[in-house]
């Protein structure tokens, strides 16, 4: 009959809808309980102004964000955190896509450079800010260098090209970046590797067939069918690079003078130095927006160049 | 004549490749080197001898790292949180993204994009209603409040990276493995995973990282020192006002190893994940 | 499939061990010293040999994530026993107005004073809030010092020796003419831990105190002198001079304190400004060090040098603890002389008892020596609100950096001083 028809049809198409939901039950579970409702705290708490000890809190508004509009400091600290991603993106990303390019063919040693180059990512903050104080330093002993950037520089010849690297605000935050981007391409290098395996090998047999060189085999097979993974990647430099800190905090002690201050610190700060809880909610309520903003625009871009 | 001329532009090209890539090498290499070679030293010498090779080689910061810092228990801590995680990680991201990628449910896209902005939001602060919320639930000073705090941590971006390799599945698989008597909990076993096998390794590989290097949240949610993971035994060594380098440096060393382990075994799948994977077209 | 299922389901059920539970009679303790673990661990032994009851002390390092422990523990009513407040008095005040605190004046005076006279004053105050105290807590003393330190400078006797120094600079001027004849011979003059803002603030503060005296810089805190005041000048001055004479070690505004004790260690500076826990920390990295104490030379020479000192780490008692008693009576005997000295010569800092005083070595006895000219900011009727003193020693930075003039960064303090003030209001209108 058709009337049975139909109701068999609606069951089936509920309980089909029910399972799939099963699938993400334990991933919403556990992220409403470390996330969403932290979030709300977080939103609610950016209301009032709080010393994170006593038991009230004291509404106070949009004070905060109006404050933080007007927080000279947030915005320079911005400002170097953008720097610092742009230095990853550009240098960092360019070089390990590079790096991966020429790992996947077929290399001698191919597999010892694999290894090697991951090893900043797994090494701990704790180390590489360790390491790269030392190297960067500019003290001197017994009138010798102590730092082995310095030291090797006087050694070749180029002692004039000597410098306070950390301690110097204009050169401080690129060298930051620059350790950063050391750092986080091994990343990139795997990923970029990753993606580059699953490209059918039929493909490049294809267009060498067709005639292509390297550099057309590059622009017509390997970067279209490689933009997921490279927007991925740019996406996910653009979030790790904008909330780094402890690599930071390692390198400069708490920091020079707001001249390397990022987001995430001057929200620390906020929370513990000052006990502003509710200034910092605010700061990271603002930061996240921002974020999400930059992310839709991405989006927006890579899906142009999808279609294309 | 001109096969000679490729030759040799191919030969030097070669030699130029192999040279950019050895000193790129060279300065990932360096770090770990001088891990090791000051680990090697003692106090007395790790400031005085600036050989890159020591004169005096001592392996007593290992022991000593191993004996006085209780190694052995706070390893199998930190082996035990990262397996866990990772584990936990790899199943409920996997799970979500195969939905958020080939199913069809309403309120899809919300889910998803909740949890993309989920890593775009830091949550300051987040730590006193998180404590006090585990408090509520007794999850404080146990394994198993710490293994899901760490498994939130990872799953945005394990869902993220998961979905797009996912996306990269042809219907003509599913199809065809539906043919086969797959629900959907079998396509997901039996083709979704298998294809992105190099994206679980990623996975794999950065949570293991993050896990294993963590020890904010494991101070604050651990109380016992028998639970701790490695990480607090490396703050020991790093005292409030002084650093006793070459013991911390053995500390490092010994807890760098297993990363690699891992990231030796899991490189190898991002290759392999290909080869025994689907034919794609 | 199944089997790895059943593989998690394993894991997932061990990883359901909890801690152990403590039973009730055991006192829990949390620190943050890293160097004293050890000794700790020990004396909580000989406590247990001696009365039975059983301490459990537990180290959570780096201290900013100790910090954060307390305050999700008092957060959520899970405070241990016996905990310290590492943060300036405003902090310690609120944890004693929100009930987290107990209050030991009574026990301090049991048996005529005993246990108040036996340790030093000025240790004492730190943890103490007098009558018609700003922050409007009831007058008594909250906490029990472990130790004392003070802060002042240090000069390596050989590399003074070196230029041609025969004795330390008394005088500002003369530190002056110190700092050329090191340089001339090639030695850096000054280092010390200003990566670290509130040390480069202790320096500023010690020479404003004896700049301008306390009373008027009580009175900026009021808001009743700006700091644009020509004696804040001069303080900002301070380290505008240090800076042109090349004073200062390549690097001092990004070192961490532990990387400026390593460089006077090492013999890289030869002066340091540093706290008397340094005295552990040079000899661990170097046995050898010849060098004594001195107090940072005045500039103006009709008033006193202030240096800052007191109570080195303290502990408080959780107020809503069943076994307070108990823990009073552990913390009465970790301060008792024998355990004093026992503490002092195991870590090399200076015992709150001072009944100890004659069992420690005599580079810290130097130290001691000058306890009864130490202030600090928890003793002080005001204090500066904290986002005004995070300017005041970002600017101290810069000044350092050359990239300010002393006039440009009393400006912007005050800028922000009048801020803060302004804000104040609005939030008493409230």
């Amino acid at each position: 009959m058709v009337g049975g028809n139909e109701v068999i049809k609606k069951k089936i198409f509920n309980r089909d809808i029910i399972t799939n939901y099963f699938f993400i039950i334990p991933a919403v579970v556990i992220f409403s309980i470390f996330y969403i409702y932290p979030f709300f705290y977080t939103f609610k708490l950016s209301l009032n102004e709080w010393n994170g000890i006593d038991l009230h809190q004291q509404f106070v508004g949009l004070d905060n964000f109006i404050e933080l509009m007007r927080d000279k400091d947030w915005w320079a600290s911005m400002w170097h955190a953008w720097y610092i991603t742009m230095i990853a993106l550009t240098f960092q990303n360019l070089f390990a896509f590079i790096l991966a390019f020429a790992c996947d063919r077929d290399l001698k040693m191919k597999n010892f450079y694999r290894v090697v180059f991951f090893i900043p990512p797994i090494l701990s903050e704790v180390v590489v800010g360790l390491i790269w104080t030392w190297i960067l330093y500019a003290g001197k002993q017994g009138g010798e260098y102590i730092g082995l950037l310095n030291y090797t520089l006087s050694k070749i010849g180029f002692s004039h090209l000597a410098h306070n690297w950390l301690s110097d605000p204009k050169t401080a935050l690129t060298c930051i970046a620059i350790v950063h981007s050391w750092k986080g391409f091994g990343w990139g290098f795997i990923m970029f590797l990753a993606g580059l395996q699953t490209i059918d090998r039929q493909l490049y047999e294809a267009a060498r067939v067709d005639g292509a060189n390297m550099w057309g085999i590059l622009k017509n097979v390997t970067l279209p069918m490689m933009i997921p993974v490279i927007a991925v990647v740019v996406i996910l430099t653009i979030l790790g690079s904008m909330q780094a800190f402890v690599l930071i905090m390692s390198m400069m002690g708490n920091e020079l003078a707001g001249a390397t201050s990022v987001p995430v610190t001057q929200i620390l700060n906020s929370m513990m130095a000052t006990k502003r809880f509710g200034y910092a909610c605010a700061q990271g309520i603002t930061f996240g927006v921002i974020l999400i903003f930059i992310s839709v625009i991405f989006k927006k871009v890579s899906d142009r160049f999808k279609e294309v | 004549m001109k096969t000679f001329y490729y030759k040799i532009i191919k030969g030097i090209s070669v030699t130029f490749i192999h040279l950019f890539l050895l000193s790129a090498s060279l300065t990932c290499l360096f770090p770990l080197f001088w891990m090791v070679r000051s680990s090697l030293m003692t106090m007395d010498t790790i400031f005085i001898d600036k050989s890159l090779i020591p004169h005096t080689i001592s392996f007593s910061n290992y022991i000593k790292a191993w004996v006085d810092g209780n190694f052995a228990l706070y390893l199998w801590n930190s082996v035990f949180y990262t397996v866990t995680v990772v584990f936990a990680i790899v199943i409920i991201s996997s799970l979500a993204a195969f939905a958020f990628s080939r199913l069809k449910f309403p309120g899809k896209d919300f889910f998803f994009y909740m949890f993309v902005a989920a890593m775009m939001i830091p949550l300051p602060g987040s730590f006193v209603p998180l404590y006090v919320l585990m408090t509520k639930l007794h999850l404080v000073n146990t394994r198993i409040g710490y293994v899901l705090c760490m498994t939130n941590v990872g799953l945005s971006m394990s869902i993220l990276l998961l979905k797009t390799f996912f996306d990269k599945m042809t219907p003509d698989l599913e199809d065809a493995a539906r043919i086969d008597g797959c629900g959907k909990l079998g396509i997901w076993w039996n083709v979704g995973l298998p294809l992105a096998m190099p994206a679980i390794a990623v996975i794999v590989i950065f949570n293991s990282l993050n896990v294993w290097n963590e020890f904010i949240l494991a101070n604050l949610l651990l109380n016992d020192s028998r639970l701790m993971p490695l990480q607090k035994a490396l703050m020991q060594f790093q005292g409030v006002h002084s650093i006793n380098y070459p013991l911390l440096m053995a500390g490092l060393t010994i807890a760098v190893i297993p990363i690699i382990l891992i990231y030796l075994a899991m490189q190898k799948y991002i290759i392999k994940g290909l080869t025994s994977g689907a034919v794609v077209g | 499939m199944k089997r790895t299922i059943g593989i998690f389901l394993c894991l997932l059920l061990f990883s359901g061990c909890a801690g152990r539970r403590e039973d009730s009679k055991t006192i829990t303790l949390w620190h943050w010293m890293t160097d004293r673990d050890a000794v700790l661990q020990e004396l909580a032994k000989k406590y247990e040999e001696q009365t039975g009851i059983k301490v459990k002390i537990n180290l959570y390092s780096p201290p900013s994530s100790y910090s954060q422990k307390i305050i999700a523990s008092a957060q959520a009513r899970l405070l241990p026993d016996i905990y310290g407040i590492l943060d300036k008095k405003k902090v310690f005040a609120s944890f004693i107005k929100n009930g987290f605190v107990a209050d030991l004046t009574a026990e301090f005076k049991k048996n005529n004073s005993a246990w108040e006279k036996s340790l030093f004053d000025k240790a004492l105050d730190v943890n103490r809030f007098k009558k018609g105290n700003v922050y409007g807590v009831k007058p008594g003393i909250y906490g029990v010092p472990l130790d004392v330190t003070n802060i002042q400078m240090l000069y390596n006797k050989k590399l003074l020796k070196k230029a041609g120094i025969t004795k330390p600079p008394k005088t500002f001027n003369e530190f002056l003419d110190d700092i050329d004849a090191l340089k001339r011979v090639g030695i850096a003059g000054f280092v010390s831990g200003w990566g670290e803002l509130w040390m480069a603030d202790c320096f500023a503060s010690n020479y404003a105190f004896n700049i301008m005296g306390e009373d008027k810089v009580m009175a900026t805190y009021r808001g009743e002198v700006p700091y644009t005041d020509p004696d804040w000048i001069k303080v900002f001055k301070v380290f505008d001079i240090l800076r042109k004479r090349g004073a200062f070690i390549e690097g001092i505004v990004t070192k961490v304190n532990k990387y400026a004790e390593q460089d006077f260690a090492l013999e890289r500076a030869a002066f340091a400004f540093n706290g008397s826990w340094c005295v552990n920390v040079y000899h661990d990295m170097n046995p050898n060090l010849e060098y004594g104490t001195m107090l940072p030379p005045p500039i103006n020479p009709n008033r006193p040098m202030s240096i800052w000192g007191g109570a080195g780490s303290s502990f408080v008692v959780n107020n809503d603890s069943p076994r307070k008693e108990e823990a009073i009576k552990f913390l009465k005997w970790l301060t008792a002389k024998e355990q004093q000295a026992y503490l002092a010569t195991k870590t090399r800092n200076l015992p709150s008892n001072r009944y100890a005083l004659s069992s420690i070595p005599p580079i810290l006895a130097d130290f001691a020596r000058t306890m009864d000219y130490t202030t600090h900011p928890s003793i002080w009727k005001y204090n500066e609100d904290a986002m005004v003193t995070k300017k005041f020693d970002e600017c101290i930075q810069m000044i350092i950096m050359g990239s300010i003039t002393p006039e440009k960064a009393a400006e912007e303090v005050q800028k922000v001083k009048e801020q803060e003030l302004r804000r104040a209001i609005r939030r008493k209108k409230r």
